[in-house]
């Protein structure tokens, strides 16, 4: 085991004081590793990225038990200023560029948590992983495409130098080549970057193929974890998540009982 | 002809004006969604400010301009702090009664400290900087209100495309949650954007005062123009403000010039009626981006 860079210790988070919507979570994410949170819908994903990120606090949200620690620090309930300042930086759901702003001046913003705000040499690293955004750089982001809106964001994280990077789906609406494009380019941020990635994906199967790890949501808790080998050789999750049946052949509507067991799961 | 001209050249003048202190005004607008009702006694309180300082500690000009837009950045900047950032997260009709609430209490304030009267700032601009071009004549008050526009549009520019606070504040203004991700200090820059504010329109209080005396009351329902200024040019349109203060600048001293002066102050709203029943974003409004 390596160290261990972030420690979530069965957490809880509820909305406007009514709505629980996580019950109890631990994960741990080791140094250097790409670790991946799978689930359906509203299985608390994106909440889980949020409580980490600080980011609760702005939609009414609030860890109100247990701990998060990352690098030995206390970070549950902290201001995201603060948190993005410790090098956590998330990328949200949907892909959020400021509309208004050109390419370049997006990719600017990513270094609001560093001193001195330096942008040219990491323009430079961002252009080095995305090369489609250098002619692009002039131009409005609200006018770009799908692909490059996923490249700009992912890019201004980069721009933040993160240690630890929240991922919030990023093939959501993409074409499945590109997919596989933006999956490549996560690896080589994680190898080259000494990123640490947290990766929340609806598409298991891209997800088990970069990650070290995973885990399983359902209904805000944690059902399942392990390597992503165990997770992709576990029929549960082979049926569940990649579309298969447990023998390995697409899966008949024959088999009656299945709902029984994806009650488990849904 | 002269005439025209003449008129030409003032109503750009003070329009320039009415811009720069727009300008502010969609500014707050902008980061925070706020409509300032205060904006009218902050320009009013620059121009008492310089008042005390000009005649009562009889600095040099320009220590005093320089010391007074300090002062109200400073101003600005508290006025976030204390007032308005406790009502971070409430509903956006509370914050704009509190700055309605904020500027009875400046116009108190102002009326306490130096009461209602009509001061005047000791003739200081140089005849010199008159310009005589032909027949027409800028005199130095508006020679030095072209001058002190030219450099505050240029150094608003610079600073919001170049620098990287002015990045950060326009892309709170653009989706606020992004930035928030990113760890822009969200709270430094709507504080900013009131200090930023402030400055300005104490800078056009100064130049008002110049022109016209200085008295609250006139002072603030100068402030009050912004609002035909800032919905003319766009709510959200920085450069909207400049070319709608321009517009309402222009339609009051040919209002003035040519019908009568009484009609000076309802002109520009009757035109603005007709603006906005043609644009209802106003000239500059933000064409939404909207991908499908």
């Amino acid at each position: 085991m390596g160290d261990v860079l972030l420690q979530l210790n069965n957490i809880s988070v509820v909305y406007s004081d009514v709505i629980q919507v996580l019950k109890g979570v631990s994960l741990s994410v080791e140094k250097g590793h790409i670790v991946s949170l799978l689930g359906s819908n509203g299985a608390g994903k994106t909440t889980t990225l949020k409580a980490i990120s600080g980011l609760l606090k702005p939609e009414n949200g609030e860890v109100t038990e247990g701990t998060i620690i990352y690098n030995g620090v206390n970070i549950q309930n902290q201001a995201p200023e603060f948190i993005t300042r410790q090098g956590i930086i998330q990328v949200l759901e949907g892909r959020q560029p400021f509309k208004y702003l050109t390419i370049e001046e997006n990719l600017r913003v990513g270094t609001a948590t560093r001193f001195g705000k330096p942008y040219k040499q990491d323009l430079e690293m961002v252009y080095n992983y995305f090369p489609a955004l250098v002619q692009r750089r002039k131009a409005l982001a609200g006018y770009c495409s799908g692909g490059e809106l996923q490249m700009l964001v992912i890019g201004r994280a980069l721009m933040a130098h993160p240690q630890l990077l929240l991922l919030d789906e990023p093939s959501l609406g993409l074409a499945p080549l590109f997919v596989q494009e933006i999956f490549r380019i996560i690896k080589k941020i994680n190898e080259e970057q000494q990123a640490t990635i947290i990766l929340v994906e609806q598409n298991a199967r891209m997800a088990l193929q970069v990650a070290h790890y995973g885990y399983v949501m359902e209904n805000g808790k944690i059902m399942m974890e392990g390597t992503s080998k165990e997770l992709s050789d576990n029929p549960d999750i082979k049926e569940f998540y990649l579309g298969m049946a447990a023998s390995g052949i697409a899966k008949s509507y024959k088999d009656v009982k299945s709902y029984r067991r994806r009650k488990r799961w849904l | 002809m002269e005439f025209f001209l003449q008129l030409l050249v003032n109503g750009v003048c003070v329009g320039l004006l009415y811009g720069i202190s727009a300008m502010g005004f969609v500014m707050i607008f902008k980061s925070s969604s706020v409509l300032n009702f205060a904006h009218g006694e902050l320009l009013a309180l620059g121009a008492f400010f310089f008042l005390t300082l000009v005649t009562w500690a009889k600095l040099p000009v320009f220590v005093a301009f320089a010391l007074t837009l300090i002062g109200c950045f400073m101003l600005g900047f508290l006025i976030e702090r204390f007032f308005l950032r406790p009502l971070i997260g409430e509903k956006l009709i509370f914050v704009i009664m509190l700055t309605v609430g904020l500027a009875a209490m400046f116009k108190g304030l102002i009326l306490l400290i130096w009461g209602g009267n009509l001061y005047t700032y000791p003739d200081f601009l140089p005849q010199t900087m008159g310009l005589q071009f032909g027949a027409i004549y800028i005199s130095p008050v508006y020679s030095a209100t072209l001058i002190i526009s030219v450099i505050f549009l240029v150094l608003f520019g610079l600073f919001f495309k170049k620098s990287a606070q002015g990045i950060y504040m326009r892309s709170v203004a653009d989706n606020q949650k992004a930035a928030l991700s990113l760890g822009v200090h969200v709270r430094r820059v709507f504080a900013l954007s009131w200090a930023i504010a402030a400055m300005v329109a104490s800078m056009s209080g100064i130049v008002l005062g110049i022109i016209n005396g200085v008295n609250v009351h006139d002072l603030s329902s100068i402030g009050l123009k912004v609002f035909p200024v800032v919905i003319l040019g766009g709510l959200d349109s920085i450069g909207g403000a400049i070319i709608g203060g321009i517009i309402i600048g222009l339609l009051e001293t040919f209002t003035a010039g040519y019908l009568s002066t009484s009609l000076r102050d309802v002109v520009p709203y009757i035109v603005l009626v007709f603006i906005l029943m043609v644009k209802p974003y106003g000239l500059f409004g933000l064409v939404e981006i909207e991908r499908v």
